[in-house]
């Protein structure tokens, strides 16, 4: 019976997922010719070539940077407007609505948005940048169009990060909060004293997904914003593997660089898991 | 000297409703006042607008001779002792009780040393440096009376802090509070829906009906003089029997049976009678027994008399009363109220 | 209580509010005007007088290569992506976890295992087998092709395991005594209890399913299937090569894209909310 009921899900994971991942291991040992469909075994050739190229070294910098800054920033912003959505006595579930539906939105449709946004001709925002005598050329200058993807990657992932930090917030006993009222008159410091220690278990969990986010669901996002110039646009590591895989043809190469990325993720997830152990002693 | 006055304190929500209607009392230098009351009395709400988490919509609350009106909480110098012990989580209990001390600026061994003091004092000094998580209902509530022990405040705050502990608990903690409240010699309000504990802690009951108080008085004069129904049915267990009844010239008459008393009131009165006030002897009224409990050293008679449910207690060392009893009771042990009002004749 | 917090409370979510909604007014508001204005004069504030004609087009012309898409067209794609991921990972996720919770077998700690690994590997770390592998079945371009692989990961199984761990056992025993089988518990019992669940699931999955974007472009070249989403590469494609590229379908085209999961996710916030917060734990 059991084995009935498992049935669908397994079959699914077995054709879509097994099968993909073992041949993405098995390719990156190889190297095939697309045009002959012959492939030739290169062992670790394939590895040694992704990691030394220049330009995988460039997009693992900006793919570090982009990471870094996008899970911090709208981490940091989804917080403080948490903490005064928490606090705030009046129009509580209007602001609660309105911050938190962009969630909705695809990273593609927001890549758009910050595309038109960030267009030399027609974007507000690069009108405003002129105002201080900055010259932005997205899709020409490279720090330009990296900038645009972290600026619009940061603004869709922050109604996420608030959700889950006012749920944090909300969880915390409103008599200890009241005691934490009596015992220190600043409410600064009771905010670094008692309130964020105790959304630790949330802020951790919060990071591993923001940065999965990052790394991999900003994909539509990017290839919005990249405008076919691959010169000067920065990508991300997940989007190289699609680009040198699917526009490219380079599927050993791809594969190899699919590999690295499984290894980083399994890495994260190791880490994740660590944490969730502490967390069980936490309470 | 009175360390808290309130003065008229009155809370009224957006939304029209009060909460609390006009309460004046005083606290004197180390008494222990418990404000006592079913739900929704306003206890809770009274406590916390001394505390300062809630707003005072008209009146004034004036602590060791400040108003603290527009004070926070913290800048009032009192302490308080939450229901379900609002300890930090993430804190060891040396931590939680230093917290309040250490905000305000202590040198460190000014605190280590109190600390360790309220350590001993509640029996809590071998778990200072565990979390709360690892601590019993018991230890939990002990740590959180040292958090504000250590405070040395000018008030202790007590919100129901025994209620989310089993019964047996529940008594020691009781001679524990009370103990420890004589020794440090400071002031304390202690909010209860309990009787019990507000008859046995208490050096004065302000009992509390509706946002209003209905009596104010020590234990023992809200047990024999309540002045009204409510304070009269709240305080006392079993509760006190009210029982309708007319008095004239031939004495009080309940249904078709009279006893004569000897009363200066006339007319449709509650009479009220004590279970314990009331005994089973050769004559009196004629009272049909329904139900007999025991308890132990006690046994609840409940009975029918005169078509009233009554019910007396007395002493388990006798036999068992048979169906048909005489009962009767002393002219001091009863008490009249007024049938429509409700207040003390 | 004090008075300067709540004035910088207010502050604080205000400022949230506009700088995440007023990309999106800006864009709404551009896409009623003519793409020549737009191209003259910057992004637009105000409406300009062509909502319904912007939008209409959008909707009805036949675009792309072989001038067969419509806006229609690629909405009904979008609502099938969404709705059939959806139900589709409810079903095999709620089997799945079923069997996983209450059964007692062999290769349940196996199964388990293999389906945590999903967790490991998302979608675009294997998208290029992943593509050959539905190539080779003859999926492509087809709704089966679109949906079932997306379904192969774990973050379903887990949340309903979680969930059906937190019912009580003695539901399960009381039901034995009544003489409930493994069906019908999970019909008559399990399935009623897990109501707000499913709910909340399907709501995430919907918006989930319809903003999937990397695998449609992948395996969708016939143009009749589209969806929403991936038409905006489409039309941003469109708008490289010309003179004045036409801002305004591109935006309509976008707050088209985005209408349907909002209002999904306002709608049923509370649900929304509970689902997402409940994968937490």
């Amino acid at each position: 019976m059991p084995y009935l009921l498992l049935a669908p899900q397994m079959v699914i994971i077995a054709i879509f997922f097994l099968w993909p991942a073992g041949e993405a291991i098995w390719s990156s040992f190889y190297l095939e010719d697309p045009f002959f469909g012959t492939a030739t075994y290169v062992g670790m050739e394939n590895y040694s070539d992704a990691l030394t190229a220049s330009d995988y070294r460039r997009t693992a910098i900006f793919t570090a940077i982009f990471v870094t800054l996008v899970s911090l920033l709208s981490l940091s912003i989804g917080l403080m407007l948490a903490v005064s959505a928490d606090r705030v006595l009046r129009g509580k579930s209007t602001y609660k609505t309105l911050l938190m539906w962009v969630y909705a939105i695809a990273p593609p449709v927001a890549g758009l948005i910050g595309v038109m946004l960030f267009d030399q001709h027609i974007g507000p925002l690069v009108d405003f940048a002129a105002v201080f005598g900055w010259d932005m050329r997205i899709g020409v200058n490279y720090w330009d169009t990296g900038i645009a993807m972290i600026v619009v990657a940061t603004w869709k992932q922050i109604p996420y990060n608030f959700i889950f930090f006012l749920s944090g917030l909300q969880s915390i006993p409103a008599s200890v909060k009241e005691a934490a009222a009596i015992d220190c008159k600043s409410e600064n410091r009771r905010f670094w004293t008692i309130t964020f220690p105790l959304l630790a278990p949330v802020s951790f969990f919060l990071l591993i997904l923001n940065i999965t986010y990052a790394m991999f669901e900003t994909f539509g996002l990017i290839d919005l914003i990249v405008k076919d110039q691959p010169g000067n646009s920065p990508v991300t590591l997940v989007y190289k593997v699609y680009r040198d895989g699917f526009r490219g043809n380079d599927l050993g190469g791809s594969s190899a660089q699919s590999v690295i990325l499984m290894l980083l993720v399994l890495a994260l997830t190791v880490v994740q898991f660590r944490l969730i152990e502490k967390r069980v002693h936490y309470n | 000297m009175t360390t808290l006055r309130i003065k008229n304190v009155k809370k009224r929500y957006p939304n029209g409703a009060e909460a609390v209607k006009g309460v004046t009392v005083d606290v004197q230098d180390g008494e222990l006042v418990v404000f006592v009351g079913p739900s929704g009395c306003g206890k809770s709400t009274l406590l916390r607008m001394v505390a300062g988490l809630e707003g005072i919509t008209e009146g004034e609350i004036e602590l060791a001779g400040r108003v603290v009106n527009d004070l926070e909480p913290a800048e009032r110098n009192i302490a308080m002792v939450f229901q379900n012990y609002a300890l930090y989580p993430h804190m060891t209990v040396r931590k939680n009780l230093a917290y309040g001390l250490k905000n305000r600026g202590t040198p460190k061994a000014e605190i280590d040393k109190k600390v360790q003091d309220a350590g001993e004092l509640l029996q809590i000094a071998e778990f200072l440096d565990r979390k709360p998580s690892q601590l019993s209902g018991g230890q939990r509530q002990r740590v959180a009376m040292g958090r504000a022990i250590v405070r040395d405040p000018a008030i202790f705050l007590f919100d129901e802090p025994l209620s989310n502990l089993d019964a047996k608990l529940r008594n020691q903690m009781r001679l524990e509070i009370k103990n420890l409240q004589r020794r440090l010699k400071t002031a304390a309000i202690y909010v209860t829906h309990d009787q019990v504990e507000a008859m046995t802690l208490a050096d004065r009951i302000v009992v509390l009906n509706h946002g209003q108080i209905e009596q104010i008085g020590t234990p023992s004069e809200v047990y024999s003089r309540p002045e009204s129904i409510f304070v009269a049915s709240f305080i006392g267990a079993p509760p006190m029997n009210l029982i309708p009844a007319d008095v004239t010239e031939a004495g009080i008459t309940v249904g078709d049976v009279t006893m004569p008393i000897n009363t200066a009131h006339r007319g449709a009165v509650t009479l009220g009678l004590r279970p314990e006030r009331v005994q089973i002897g050769d004559s009196g009224a004629p009272m049909r027994v329904t139900i007999v409990e025991e308890l132990g050293a006690t046994r609840l008679v409940h009975g029918i008399l005169g078509g009233q449910d009554v019910t007396l207690a007395q002493d388990a060392d006798g036999p068992p009363p048979s169906d048909l009893v005489h009962v009767a009771f002393k002219p001091e042990d009863a008490h009249f109220f007024d049938a429509k009002t409700g207040r003390r004749l | 209580m004090k008075k300067s917090r709540a004035i910088y409370d207010h502050v604080v979510l205000l400022f949230g509010v506009f700088v995440m909604m007023g990309p999106l007014a800006v864009a709404f508001m551009t896409s009623t005007f003519d793409y020549v204005t737009i191209h003259k004069e910057g992004m637009q504030f105000g409406f300009g007088g062509h909502f319904l004609e912007t939008y209409s087009t959008v909707l009805n012309k036949q675009s792309g290569f072989t001038g067969e898409v419509t806006g229609w067209l690629m909405t009904k794609n979008s609502i099938v992506l969404g709705v059939g991921f959806a139900l589709g990972k409810i079903v095999v996720s709620m089997l799945a976890a079923y069997a996983i919770v209450y059964f007692r077998f062999r290769a349940a700690t196996f199964c388990f295992w293999i389906i945590f690994l999903t967790l490991l590997l998302p979608l675009e770390v294997r998208i290029l087998p992943s593509y050959e592998v539905v190539q080779q079945m003859g999926l492509l371009n087809s709704y089966t092709g679109l949906i079932l692989p997306l379904i192969a990961s774990a973050t379903g199984t887990f949340f309903f395991r979680q969930f059906f761990k937190s019912i009580p056992n003695e539901l399960l025993e009381a039901a034995r005594i009544d003489g409930a089988g493994p069906v019908r518990f999970f019909f008559d019992i399990l399935i009623p209890l897990s109501k707000t669940m499913i709910a909340a699931i399907f709501i995430i999955m919907f918006v989930v399913g319809w903003n999937q974007y990397l695998w449609p472009t992948l395996m969708t070249t016939d143009e009749s299937y589209f969806t929403l989403v991936r038409g905006i590469k489409q039309i941003m494609q469109n708008m490289i090569g010309a003179d004045i590229p036409k801002y305004n379908e591109a935006l309509a085209m976008a707050i088209l894209a985005m209408v349907p999961p909002a209002l999904v996710i306002i709608i049923f916030q509370r649900m929304f909310i509970k689902g997402l917060v409940e994968q937490e734990k």
